[in-house]
């Protein structure tokens, strides 16, 4: 890890440099899902659509901010030898609030994710940081850590979204209020496949729907990430 | 390393605190929870005789507010397997996956009566199971009891793109209309969905590729759970022969 111990004695709430690499080194140089390959159970399962990745992916956010945030908070006081317990209870109890505020929010989409979001509990993610991050270091820091691995993972899983609805269903965001239909055989797609002359041959994938499907987009973006950042690239 | 005492103490602060303010949440969130859930289902509901709603509109554009008012004016009995109503029962507080847990001869069956310009339709629920767990739907008959009017399904975890089809895919559910459950002479046959295509236009739907045992859930479904509703529907029958 390259997160070591910092100079502090500055301001609680400040924005350098060493912050800044808090937030964005997950999105790409330690992306949790395509470099430390974390969190794919959940990855593989929610993203045959865009709009259920992208509720999964800000309740993760959130999830990983304020977990991240109680458990720098009680570092110091945490006994060492049921630590592991301690961060669970933390971060279940985040997901339980996740859970009825989605409910109470947002019905339909709390049936759509139903058990996936009790499974945020058991993403590696959250712990790993916690284990990694949290414990050693002050809770600014570790807040935007949180902000930073959610936002890496968030990212990868409407990239996933996006690709799986596109080739599975030939929509964006169905089920949400802003639902965008691209190709398929009704009148009520952009492209009609039933009487356009050019895309007649055009089928939805039937793979793209399925989780197996999600695993070789993965792949495909770990493959595109490495070729251009070679840093990644392990020559041993 | 703390004392066992230190730990203890930690554990039963922290656990308390927590408790305590998902106590609270839960609490506050509650009453609104439970509305939504409420109007999620009565919204499933609809969507059977989504074709009926006035002015043409759909589900999804109808207000919360007037779910709830096409639910109050709604006639609801609660009947039995012998076509007896329930007295002071209403059909939406029927919970059917409590209902499918007991025996055949105790359970209640809601029906509900949508009414739209004069005609009368009846929503019957079922449920059944598919390839992962239960699936259910709703299906409205028309006045004359024989006729589909919509239908429409759920399930708990079929599999996305195949058997969750059932409702996922609006075409699905859209080819139950017009349908009949009985033959020509009378003899109870309900809905059949056919692998490989429908060859009876009267009483079979197409099915799913890739989703053989959910579609043989949902044939079976059908045709158990309306079955239930025999003789209540035979009674209505009578009744309107007497009116006439």
């Amino acid at each position: 890890m390259a997160e070591t111990a910092v100079k502090e004695k500055e301001s609680v709430f400040q924005f350098g440099k060493s912050e800044r690499k808090l937030l964005t080194d997950p999105l790409n140089d330690n992306n949790p899902i395509t470099v430390q390959v974390l969190g794919i159970c959940s990855a593989l399962a929610v993203t045959s659509l865009v709009y259920p990745s992208l509720v999964m992916a800000i309740a993760v956010v959130f999830v990983t901010a304020f977990s991240s945030l109680f458990t720098s908070l009680l570092r110091n006081y945490i006994p060492k030898s049921v630590r592991m317990i301690v961060q669970l209870v933390i971060i279940a109890s985040l997901v339980t609030v996740v859970e009825l505020t989605l409910k109470y929010l947002n019905y339909p989409v709390y049936k759509q994710l139903s058990v996936y979001i009790g499974l945020i509990i058991t993403n590696c993610i959250v712990m790993g940081r916690l284990e990694a991050f949290s414990m050693a270091n002050k809770p600014w820091r570790s807040f935007l850590d949180g902000i930073g691995n959610g936002l890496g993972y968030g990212v990868i899983l409407v990239a996933v979204g996006v690709v799986r609805e596109i080739f599975g269903k030939g929509s964006l965001f169905a089920g949400s209020p802003i639902e965008f239909k691209i190709i398929g055989p009704t009148a009520n797609y952009l492209i009609n496949t039933t009487d356009s002359m050019l895309f007649g041959w055009y089928a939805n994938n039937n793979l793209m729907v399925l989780p197996a499907s999600a695993m070789f987009i993965i792949g495909i973006m770990i493959w595109i990430q490495r070729s251009y950042n070679t840093k990644l690239v392990d020559v041993s | 390393m703390e004392s066992t005492k230190y730990v203890v103490i930690f554990i039963l602060i922290l656990t308390a605190v927590v408790a305590v303010s998902l106590t609270g949440l839960r609490e506050a969130t509650k009453a609104q929870s439970a509305t939504n859930e409420d109007i999620f289902n009565k919204r499933a509901i609809l969507t059977a005789v989504e074709d009926y709603l006035p002015d043409g509109q759909k589900v999804a554009g109808l207000s919360d507010e007037k779910v709830l008012e096409i639910f109050s004016k709604m006639e609801q009995p609660v009947v039995d397997m012998e076509g007896n109503i329930f007295e002071g029962v209403k059909a939406e507080s029927i919970d059917m996956a409590k209902e499918r847990k007991k025996p055949e001869l105790e359970r209640r069956l809601p029906v509900y009566v949508y009414e739209q310009d004069g005609n009368k339709l009846y929503i019957l629920s079922v449920r059944g199971n598919g390839l992962w767990d239960e699936i259910w739907g709703s299906v409205a008959l028309k006045s004359d009891l024989n006729t589909i009017a919509g239908a429409t399904f759920d399930h708990k975890g079929e599999t996305p793109g195949l058997g969750a089809e059932i409702k996922d895919n609006p075409s699905f559910a859209a080819q139950f209309e017009g349908k009949e459950l009985y033959e020509d002479d009378g003899d109870y046959v309900s809905i059949k969905v056919r692998k490989g295509g429908a060859r009876d236009p009267e009483h079979e739907v197409d099915g799913i590729s890739g989703a053989t045992v959910t579609a043989d859930g949902v044939s079976e479904m059908l045709y158990r759970g309306l079955k239930y509703y025999q003789p209540y529907l035979d009674k209505v029958k009578q009744q309107s022969l007497l009116l006439n």
